[in-house]
């Protein structure tokens, strides 16, 4: 069956019901892709199909004939998520980071944090809590050039501020570090804490 | 910190490289781990490789009759007990659990026997008939007559406490299990030396525990057991004992078929097969003075052991010593039993213990502040320790000591005597927990553990040696954040060899918030060691020179920290981190469903070597804690967990997960490196009791999690719901 695989037309031989999962991971060689779950419910299978985010853990490969999939291998290392995912911490153990990344590519460039929380809901990490996931995605599209996280980000989604981790300016001389306000702005009131979350919900 | 002398060579000789300490570097695992080239165990595939799989027991006790073989053999290699080379039992504390089961079977999910074949399909296909004599199970922990361990800690007089008492008050806290849900499954690679060794890769925490286990099963001498951590995607304690038994499998079918062979478990074996979190019911009899006082406390921890021992005895220990959690009290006993049960053996998982006894007494004392009158922060701070006070063991707390610090920090940057005179009556809640968590192996482990780290001198700059794991914890960079300051060399010039017992000493286990406290502080000293040994070369120069150096320190005890096994008396931990989480809940007046809707977390942590990475563990374990509070529910049915998928066992989304507003405080204890004292734990010890006691606020009368909308329903009538019940 002939589609395209990261901007390259392949034809692979397959049975048509086997996992597109299994496809990318075997058949092709692309172990970028992760299971977690082949059940549909934690994301770390996620590739984009023609621009989608999808399960390839729920696809039978007969779907995927003449479609465009890009797999985690198809960023090339290069892409701005990629980076920020490195610099603010979202991959810890790193399992769920190829689906999470992904993911994140199909909001587009600087989505809000309610964009951020909505369209990661399928994605599951049990490291990092989330949080450094939401500075990653915010993070990524600072200006290119600055290579450390900034410490002034951009607004990004109505008010909402894009961490630096920068604010991790622990002070160097022990005593009391207050990295405080190193969280997103949203974290600082707890009446914005409430609006996101059912801003988000909302967007669903 | 000495400076080895400046090398030609060097870009920047006259500049000593800034240091990477406290600095959040860059992670040595992104780029990898970002591009997706990391690979996971099942991401590798070696030539003639078989794919393994495990057949179980479907019942949780009787005696095996038969098995039947219901498929075609040919191509298939089956393994049996009676195939074991040597010892069948997995080494750790106590030698009683089977590799594999030999005519009985004590829990659902037990190993009986092992089938590979070249074609992962056949292999599933493969039909297995066994025939049972069944034996009645003991599934109840409280029914349950064989303790796997008891223990007793005494301080004080404990009647003489209650004397002095003006209220007594009594109270039960239940907390469930908890799956860890490491992304990740586990899995394992094992391949057969031409010498008749065997090496293996695999997921797991411990290489050296993996090493342990494998000797005795293969009946081999330790330098013929090689193991080798594959990346690893998530732990949690997960895979802190469990990999031996998948290694000790897929040894089995490697040798009996001459191939490679790779075990991966789906999500749902993993789940229904693997260790979990104990579940623990823990009672509490506590006197208190009408201004607050502690007089005396009376706590009984019983912890579910499930079928085999494994690491209960130790999870015990350290849920006991945590059991009055941070405060000072005179008159203290404090009982412990870890029981057998026909289910599945528990294990470790992040916390180890301490998170279900320090759920008990932050919901007790909600409810003595309730009984009182009190504000629940009063309360807390009128008791917590101080410096100078001691523990229930008995240790006396140092200048670090920070339970106050972080609590009113908490208290303030929440605004929580606002919000809780807010909320009263609107379906909201605010409530908080004050805990500690003492880091390293409990009492006198680390003396016994007797660990080692190497560091080696090589062209580009220093390897560290060590078995110590990344687990997406930040091993690899904390390790050389740490040995770059010490060497005075770039962080880059550090690099982490692979955890592979052929090439790395023991540095004991990835666990028990220890890698960076007590691995750290060894690896300093093997730097200070190397730059007398460099005589004034860069290790760089020195490589060049004269080939490779590898220098090595063992684990010196600190003078300071006395433990008695016995009596359960003296210093538990060489240092405890102190924390004060805040929840926010929302109840829904319908559906009674509790959502966290803001966490705060204040953390000491000693000294954050690597601020992002410090957040990112705080950031995470909170987010863990909070679903075993609120949704995670293992539910056995019959000793077999029934709801062994992530559809029916839900771990918290993005959507469930609330804003987080962290605060690391930094108070240096006196032994590890730069002051750090250990963070990987923590962070699940408070969520759980901050997001009941807000529950509690709302107006419900919670005192088990999970607090799923059926228990919070429950609770709801509350005619004289609130307390006071001695
Ligand atoms: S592996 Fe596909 S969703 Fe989990
Ligand atoms: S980084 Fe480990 S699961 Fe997300």
């Amino acid at each position: 069956m002939r589609f395209e695989l990261n901007g390259q037309e392949v034809e692979v031989d397959a049975h048509p019901m086997r996992r597109l999962l299994d496809v990318l991971r075997v058949e092709c060689g692309l172990t970028g892709t992760k299971e977690g779950c082949g059940e549909g419910e934690c994301g770390a299978c996620t590739v984009l199909v023609d621009g989608e985010p999808v399960c390839s853990c729920l696809v039978p490969f007969a779907q995927a004939g003449g479609t465009s999939v890009v797999t985690i291998e198809g960023l090339g290392g290069k892409h701005p998520l990629q980076r920020a995912f490195g610099d603010h911490g979202g991959a810890q153990c790193g399992i769920c980071t190829p689906g999470m990344i992904l993911a994140a590519v199909a909001l587009g460039p600087n989505p809000t944090l309610e964009q951020v929380r909505v369209g990661l809901a399928g994605n599951l990490c049990r490291c990092t809590g989330y949080e450094a996931i939401y500075r990653s995605v915010l993070g990524a599209y600072e200006a290119v050039d600055d290579r450390r996280p900034a410490a002034e980000a951009p607004a990004v989604g109505g008010g909402s501020k894009a961490d630096g981790g920068a604010a991790f300016g622990t002070g160097a001389d022990g005593g009391r570090s207050d990295v405080a306000g190193a969280g997103r702005s949203r974290s600082n009131g707890s009446g914005a804490d409430a609006g996101a979350g059912s801003a988000g919900k909302a967007g669903l | 910190m000495p400076q080895p002398a400046v090398a030609a060579d060097d870009p920047s000789p006259s500049i000593p490289p800034t240091p990477a300490v406290g600095r959040s570097v860059p992670r040595k695992d992104a780029a990898e781990k970002v591009s997706g080239e990391a690979k996971y165990v099942d991401d590798l595939t070696l030539p003639g490789m078989l794919w393994g799989r495990t057949v179980r027991s479907t019942v949780p006790r009787a005696r095996i009759k038969a098995v039947r073989l219901c498929f075609d053999t040919a191509g298939f290699t089956v393994v049996d007990h009676t195939d074991i080379p040597g010892r069948n039992v997995v080494a750790l504390i106590e030698e009683d659990q089977p590799f594999l089961a030999a005519g009985e079977v004590r829990h659902i999910a037990e190993p009986i026997l092992l089938l590979a074949h070249e074609d992962r399909d056949t292999l599933m296909a493969a039909k297995v008939e066994i025939d049972y004599e069944i034996l009645p199970p003991v599934l109840d922990m409280l029914a349950s007559t064989e303790a796997l361990k008891r223990l007793s800690i005494d301080k004080g007089d404990l009647e003489a406490g209650f004397a002095e008492a003006d209220l007594v008050l009594e109270g039960e806290y239940r907390t469930g299990s908890q799956e860890h849900v490491y992304i990740e499954t586990n899995g394992m690679i094992a391949v057969p030396e031409p010498d008749g060794g065997i090496t293996l890769m695999g997921s797991l925490q411990c290489p050296y525990y993996v090493h342990k286990a494998i000797k005795p099963l293969m009946d081999l001498p330790g330098d013929r057991v090689r193991i080798v951590q594959a990346e690893t995607g998530g732990g949690f304690g997960g895979k802190e004992e469990y990999p031996s038994l998948i290694a000790g499998h897929a040894a089995l079918l490697a040798r009996k078929s001459g191939r490679p062979v790779k075990i991966v478990y789906d999500r749902g074996e993993d789940m229904w097969a693997t260790t979990k979190r104990h579940p623990a019911i823990v009672r509490h009899r506590t006197g208190v003075t009408r201004d607050g006082r502690l007089t005396a406390m009376e706590v009984d921890v019983v912890m579910d052991g499930g079928a085999y021992v494994t690491l209960s005895p130790v999870v015990l220990s350290r849920g006991c010593i945590h059991a009055a959690g941070a405060y000072r009290c005179d008159h203290v006993r404090i009982t412990g039993r870890a029981m057998r049960t026909d289910t599945p053996p528990n294990g470790a998982f992040r916390g180890f213990g301490a998170p279900q006894t320090l759920f008990a007494v932050e919901a007790h004392m909600d409810r003595i502040a309730e009984a009182l009158g009190m504000d629940p922060v009063e309360l807390r701070e009128r008791n917590a320790l101080r410096p100078g006070d001691t523990t229930a063991t008995g240790q006396e707390m140092q200048e670090d000591c920070a339970a106050l610090d972080v609590l009113r920090e908490a208290v303030e940057r929440t605004d929580f005597h606002r919000k809780r005179e807010e909320y009263r009556g609107t379906g909201r809640g605010i409530g908080l927990s004050l805990f500690f968590h003492g880091s390293g192996f409990t009492g006198s482990g680390e003396v016994r553990l007797a660990s080692r780290a190497a560091l080696e001198a090589t062209e580009t700059g220093v390897r560290i040696l060590v078995g110590s794991s990344e687990i997406g914890q930040g091993t690899r960079t904390m390790h050389a954040q740490i040995v770059a300051d010490a060497m005075g060399l770039p962080y880059e010039q550090v690099e982490t060899a692979l955890p592979d017992t052929a090439k790395v000493p023991d540095s004991g286990p990835t666990v028990a918030s220890r890698t960076c406290m007590v691995v750290g502080k060894i690896l300093q000293n093997c730097a200070a060691e190397m730059i007398s040994r460099l005589g004034g070369l860069t290790p760089m120069e020195y490589a060049r020179r004269h080939g490779p150096l590898v220098v090595s320190q063992d684990y010196v005890p600190p003078g300071d920290v006395k433990w008695d096994d016995d009596t359960y008396k003296g210093e538990a931990y060489a240092h405890y981190g102190w924390g004060c989480n805040v929840a926010e809940v929302e109840i829904d007046p319908d559906t009674f469903e509790a959502r966290c809707t803001a966490f705060t977390a204040v953390e000491d942590v000693g000294k954050a070597i690597h601020p992002v990475l410090v957040r990112g563990q705080i950031e995470g374990g909170s987010a863990q804690g909070i679903g075993w509070a609120l949704n995670e529910r293992v539910v056995l049915v019959e000793g077999a967990m029934a709801n062994a998928t992530l559809t029916n066992y839900t771990i918290p989304t993005t959507l469930d997960t609330p804003p987080m507003d962290i605060v690391i405080m930094e108070r240096p204890g006196k032994h590890g490196p730069h002051g750090a004292k250990g963070v990987g734990e923590m962070p699940i010890d408070g969520p759980a009791p901050a997001v009941v006691n807000a529950i509690r606020h709302a107006g419900l009368d919670v005192r088990e999690i999970p607090a799923t909308p059926e228990v919070l329903m429950a609770a709801a009538p509350s005619e004289e719901a609130a307390c006071a019940s001695s």
